[in-house]
């Protein structure tokens, strides 16, 4: 069976020997989950985003699942949690717990490639694959491809954006202003 | 040793609800979009840590013993008995009253002009983001955990304020006028952190020995913002710690709370 996490076997930092050794139940949520899409980002589902950190059927049936915030104040995360158990209770698993879980804490590095590539197709340029700014270094611009044009010639407007997890640059070729999903 | 970790979870709780309310005035008054977005941003991020912490002070006080939750009686709210439930992050951040709050008083002043609440925000995160660095470390697991996660957000905060003080510094004559005055009005506040309460022998890192490096990041800042770093070991207010506020904090929590001391233990 193809299930549709497949890719998040190399990208997820959980370990992989406990992938392989999922029971059947489990490697099944882990395929639906792909159907929960972030709430501000629709294109990404959660596993795109790297947010489920880990998933348990218990002996009686339970599902745990953990997840953990992308920012402090995220308020996507309470409206991920709710459509997590909402997409599990419509499949039939009703007993389904969603915990915060904060450490190690969420970095960009946990995106998948696929989800990096669904951000450029919507117009969002993704983190770029090496960080390099998170220092607390003054006025270091990290060098971003404008999504739609590819262009390198691009320069940042504001470190904060629309939400918490984006920087806002502009284009000077296509002239067009763009969102940046920044480096965490 | 439970009830000093109670007050320091309210302390780091309280420092960052009181600047993210503060900065969340300049909602929709920032003096370009994209710095009223960031400014707002930076309080989301301040009240997200909030909520992780007044969440876990109320998690303590729910696993306390009769005499543990006796002995921290001082700092509840006081309707919140009546609502015969488990203590909750909102009773915290919304029931409590002006003298059990633990907030330094940096955080409480009035926002100001935008210099004021640049020089304000710097200041603060160049110290939050040593203290998180030291709670990393805790031996406090949740303390650690959201350190760990929150660090990253005042990052952004200090590189941003520590961006903006150099621009205005450096700037124009006005801009620089402004700073200058905001400097000299906030300088006397930012000695506080750095003197342990009585809630920081525990698990806390201790606030005096993160000043040298304070130190060097406000004066790599100043001399490139061409600004004066004023004399340390001045005289310094303080009493935030202790509950003894500025006559500015009951005006924020009368705004903040009245929505939930009007109807109280509403849910939506």
């Amino acid at each position: 069976m193809k299930w549709a996490g497949a890719g998040i076997k190399r990208e997820l930092q959980t370990s992989t020997n406990k992938l392989q050794t999922l029971n059947p139940t489990a490697q099944h949520i882990w395929s639906l989950l792909e159907a929960v899409s972030d709430p501000e980002i629709p294109v990404l589902s959660v596993l795109d985003l790297g947010v489920v950190r880990d998933v348990q059927v218990q002996d009686d049936g339970r599902i745990d699942i953990a997840i953990t915030p992308t920012y402090s104040g995220c308020p996507a995360m309470d409206v991920i949690a709710m459509d997590i158990r909402l997409k599990l209770i419509e499949k039939g698993y009703r007993n389904v717990q969603v915990r915060q879980q904060l450490s190690p804490a969420w970095t960009t590095d946990w995106m998948t490639e696929s989800g990096k590539q669904k951000l450029r197709a919507f117009g969002i340029a993704p983190p770029n694959p090496k960080q390099q700014f998170c220092a607390t270094d003054m006025f270091q611009e990290e060098t971003v491809q404008c999504p739609r044009c590819d262009s390198w010639h691009t320069e940042l407007i504001s470190q904060f954006a629309s939400t918490a997890c984006k920087s806002m640059y502009r284009c000077h070729d296509c002239k067009e202003a763009f969102d940046h999903f920044k480096c965490h | 040793m439970n009830k000093e970790l109670f007050e320091y979870t309210l302390h780091l709780a309280d420092n960052a609800l009181i600047l993210g309310q503060r900065n969340a005035e300049w909602c929709g008054h920032g003096p370009a979009l994209e710095q009223d977005i960031a400014l707002t941003n930076i309080s989301l991020d301040l009240i997200g840590q909030a909520r992780l912490l007044y969440q876990y002070a109320a998690d303590q006080y729910n696993a306390m013993d009769v005499g543990g939750q006796a002995a921290v009686a001082a700092l509840l709210p006081k309707p919140w008995k009546e609502f015969n439930r488990a203590l909750q992050e909102d009773d915290l951040a919304y029931l409590r009253e002006e003298r059990q709050f633990r907030n330094l008083l940096i955080t409480e002043l009035p926002k100001g002009d935008w210099a004021m609440t640049i020089l304000r925000q710097f200041f603060f995160s160049a110290f939050q983001y040593l203290q998180y660095q030291q709670l990393q470390q805790s031996s406090d697991a949740t303390l650690a955990a959201i350190a760990d996660k929150s660090l990253k957000e005042t990052a952004y905060h200090l590189r941003w304020s520590g961006e903006w003080v150099i621009r205005l510094g450096d700037g124009t004559a006005e801009s620089r006028r402004r700073i200058e005055a905001a400097l000299a009005d906030l300088w006397m506040f930012t000695g506080e952190a750095f003197v342990p309460a009585a809630f920081e022998t525990g698990i806390a890192p201790d606030p005096a020995a993160l000043r040298s490096a304070w130190d060097e990041r406000i004066g790599s800042v100043f001399a490139e913002a061409t600004l004066d770093v004023p004399a340390t070991g001045t005289w310094s207010q303080g009493g935030g710690k202790r509950g003894v506020h500025t006559e500015h904090l009951g005006y924020l929590l009368a705004e903040m709370q009245v929505l939930q001391r009007t109807y109280p233990n509403m849910t939506w």
